[in-house]
């Protein structure tokens, strides 16, 4: 089936510019094409039919009904092999290590700023910079506990980090589903080919938040702290609190006395010590944040700060996530560890700059611009497919507002073969990998591969008709 | 287990129940009205008002429904989306607390749950209902008895269940009390009938019907109808799964399991007033009730099982040890220090 698959333009996960089968596609290529149509359509039936009927949805928002949708998944693979993602998983490592270094510093001596590396007017005009928790120690100095990295491949095959997912980043429960989805449908193919397992990010998760228990609690209780059930994610709260064996939380479950949480159970109260928090910093606590959050436990943050409660991400962390901190990313690797880069950024260009801001406003058509702290792809200009009238809308805003704004050139993911109407096309897709900082950083062999389904489209969101696709990191390089 | 998961659980159940109560005697009554003559409006607002009265608000209806006729009290116990007790409001209750922890519950569970919530939702359901009255009620009470069949055969039975039984057993046997009393009107204030006639008679025959005791009544009664058999039989009987008296001893054992505490003690005020109940229903008469006057011994048991209901709440939901405004100005204070601190330190 696979034989009448072109490579359009660009770089290709599978097949290299002569068309020929990359190395580490080869074993899998072979296998898949023993499959015949009929057996392949039979599987990807069965799939579907798993995904809905053990509801691996997610929600959208603004549908009134609150109704779920499955994310599509494809089922043909993005495959790692074993180089590649001993490569990435250093510059990950690196990454991470030099992010939470620079959170320490910022809400601690801030000497980054003061040695001018960054400049101290974008990290103090920060959304997400909480100057209240400034001198603040977290547990073990972790600021990221769980990252999800976005990656991207341009058109010579560099991997390129698009951004750093510090808040709470969702997806990893479609990894361990995809996985189990692939596993039924494609047994003999696991054992042939050698992929790596992703099935113990439940037992690493839980790991890493155990670590970061208050101290002198020896078996510390652990729960997921979740919006509800109208949120998009929370299908993944219930199924990561499940496979972790803990209790899911709503913040009407949990109250604070003595500056201790507790959570209201049929047996009375029972003390908290760590929160996997899937709540943004604004909504957590109404009495600190937001006043009109319901969703967040009110004296949460005077407990937090008491240090008999550990949150995970830490508050405070959406400053990383900040766009305009992103640029400064490979200047804190330098400053913080004294090595170069492993990963790289995408060019950018940041409106507050003169030169920059120049540059954005005279190349709007060619540029990618987005604002600062949005994510989800809202508040994107993508340049060469706008209209006129975006283009000009976002000149407005970029010259109204230039610290909330950055640019990039259009990037032109890597595309790999998916499944389209009965034949296999090309279809760009990127890369989130999860990372655990605990006692040492941990990061899944995989991760999420999102595809825009979409011909021609750049845009991998679900909630922008994005998919799915199962990661498979080989022990192997063929 | 967490106190809302409990509750929803417990409410999810509540509702359920309720939805199949109403179908049965809103069901019944509108067949009984077939056998009838044809009644004048003062007769009409007779036979319905009792009926109102059992399931939901009278005050709310007579304002919305000058004309008690079975369309309007039909449209108002079913249909009604402006009465949080009409049956429909009830499926999406019901379906609403388990979507609230459908990760608790199992799929067949939710998947009959959601299907009965899009029927009655749909604009078939008021075809159907048009078609046949009877069809519809049936398509309700069984979709209730299927979920009942899935909650035992799928849940495991552990603190949860209990709880969707305590709330079962607690919906019941209110709703039994409250069918039971539809016809009180035609008896004496104390004491019982001296006779009845056949009109009655087959009153208190719906009253089984509504009850789904038509036919467990029969085998041990024969057709006999008398309202003090009907009574001893919807009150008192240990084998009959509707009675007030099953009812209350499934609850009795459901709020043991929670606990964990034994037979003839009690940690709570829930499980206090249940055993009370229960050894009441257990050592009476039914001529000692009809001594005390059916109609306010029903009124007290009801009295009964709601404030079981609000001990069970207390005892298990919501307990009050916390004090949030306390906290807000702590926190407050606290805040500002901190903005003052970082102001000197910069």
């Amino acid at each position: 089936m696979l034989n009448q698959y072109k490579v359009n333009h660009g770089f290709d996960e599978m097949a290299d510019a002569q068309a020929a089968v990359r190395p580490h596609y080869q074993k899998f290529h072979r296998l898949f094409g023993e499959l015949t149509v009929p057996e392949f359509q039979a599987k990807r039936t069965a799939v579907d039919n798993a995904f809905l009927r053990q509801g691996v949805t997610f929600n959208v928002y603004g549908d009134a009904a609150g109704a779920e949708k499955i994310f599509p998944f494809d089922l043909l693979p993005r495959i790692i092999p074993a180089k590649e993602w001993e490569f990435l998983e250093r510059g990950l490592t690196q990454r991470i290590t030099a992010l939470n270094l620079f959170l320490h510093d910022i809400y601690h001596e801030q000497k980054i700023l003061k040695d001018g590396v960054i400049p101290e007017f974008y990290v103090l005009s920060a959304k997400h910079f909480r100057r209240e928790f400034v001198n603040f120690n977290v547990p073990k100095d972790i600021y990221i506990h769980i990252c999800g990295t976005d990656l991207i491949r341009d058109k010579d095959g560099n991997y390129l980090v698009l951004e750093d997912n510090g808040r709470c980043p969702s997806g990893v429960s479609y990894v361990l589903e995809n996985r189990r989805a692939m596993k039924r449908a494609f047994p003999q193919m696991f054992e042939g080919i050698g992929v790596r397992p992703v099935e113990n990010y439940p037992q690493e998760l839980l790991k890493s938040l155990k670590y970061i228990a208050p101290a002198g609690v020896a078996d510390p209780t652990v729960v997921v702290l979740t919006p509800g059930a109208y949120n998009s994610a929370y299908f993944e709260h219930t199924y990561l609190a499940r496979q972790m064996g803990i209790e899911i939380v709503e913040g009407r479950d949990l109250f604070v006395k003595d500056s201790r949480v507790f959570m209201r159970t049929t047996k009375g109260p029972q003390p908290v010590h760590v929160i996997y928090r899937r709540i943004d910093d604004d909504f957590i606590d109404p009495t600190v944040f937001r006043r009109d959050s319901m969703l967040g436990v009110p004296g949460l943050i005077h407990a937090y700060r008491a240090g008999n409660v550990s949150l995970a991400n830490s508050i405070g962390t959406g400053i990383a996530d900040d766009k305009v901190m992103y640029y400064f990313v490979p200047r804190m690797i330098k400053y913080y560890l004294d090595q170069e880069p492993i990963l790289g950024n995408v060019p950018t260009y940041l409106a507050s700059e003169e030169a920059d801001k120049k540059y954005i406003i005279e190349n709007l058509e060619k540029l990618v611009v987005k604002a600062a702290n949005e994510s989800g792809g809202y508040g994107m200009l993508m340049g060469p497919k706008a209209s006129k009238a975006e283009i000009e809308k976002f000149r407005e805003l970029v010259i109204a507002e230039p610290r909330n704004y950055i640019a990039q050139p259009m990037i032109n993911l890597s595309q790999h073969p998916t499944c389209c109407d009965d034949v296999f096309e090309g279809r760009h897709i990127d890369l989130r990998p999860f990372i655990l900082s605990g006692e040492r950083v941990s990061i899944i062999p995989g991760g999420l591969t999102r595809v825009a389904l979409r011909k021609g489209s750049l845009v991998v969101n679900s909630s922008q008709g994005g998919g799915s696709k199962d990661t498979w990191v080989l022990y192997g390089d063929e | 287990m967490l106190s809302r998961v409990a509750n929803s659980l417990y409410w999810m159940s509540r509702y359920i129940e309720r939805a199949e109560n109403i179908a049965r005697i809103v069901d019944v009554n509108l067949q009984l009205l077939l056998d009838m003559r044809s009644l004048d409006e003062k007769q009409l607002i007779a036979y319905w008002k009792p009926i109102v009265i059992a399931t939901g608000d009278e005050e709310a209806f007579f304002k919305a429904h000058p004309h008690a006729t079975g369309a309007a009290v039909t449209e108002f116990l079913v249909f009604d989306k402006e009465n949080p007790n009409s049956l429909i409001q009830s499926i999406c209750q019901a379906r609403e607390n388990a979507r609230m922890v459908r990760d608790q519950i199992t799929l067949e569970l939710w998947e009959e749950l959601n299907r009965l919530y899009l029927f009655v939702r749909s604009p078939q359901a008021r075809e159907v209902w048009r078609r046949s009255a009877t069809e519809f009620f049936q398509e309700v009470k069984s979709s209730s008895l299927h979920i009942i069949g899935i909650i035992n055969a799928t849940l495991i039975h552990n603190e949860g269940w209990w709880f969707v039984q305590a709330g079962q057993f607690l919906e019941r046997a209110d709703k039994t009390t409250r069918i039971l009393d539809v016809r009180h009107e035609s008896l004496p204030e104390r004491g019982l009938p001296q006779s009845i006639s056949p009109d009655e008679a087959l009153g208190w025959s719906a009253v089984l019907r509504s009850c789904s005791a038509w036919d467990a009544y029969k085998s041990i009664n024969s057709a006999d109808v008398h309202p003090r058999r009907v009574a001893e039989f919807l009150l008192l009987s240990d084998h009959f799964p509707r009675s007030v008296r099953f009812c209350v001893n499934e609850l009795n054992r459901a709020l043991r399991r929670i606990s964990g505490v034994a037979e003839g003690r009690f940690s709570n005020d829930a499980e206090k007033l249940t055993g009370r109940f229960l050894a009441e229903l257990q050592f009476s008469s039914i001529e000692e009730i009809f001594d005390v006057g059916l109609h306010k011994y029903l009124d007290d048991a009801q009295l009964k099982l709601i404030n079981i209901g609000d001990a069970l709440f207390r005892a298990y939901i919501f307990q009050s040890f916390d004090n949030p405004d306390e906290f807000h100005m702590v926190q407050q204070e606290e805040q500002q220090q901190q903005l003052k601190s970082l102001i000197i330190h910069r």
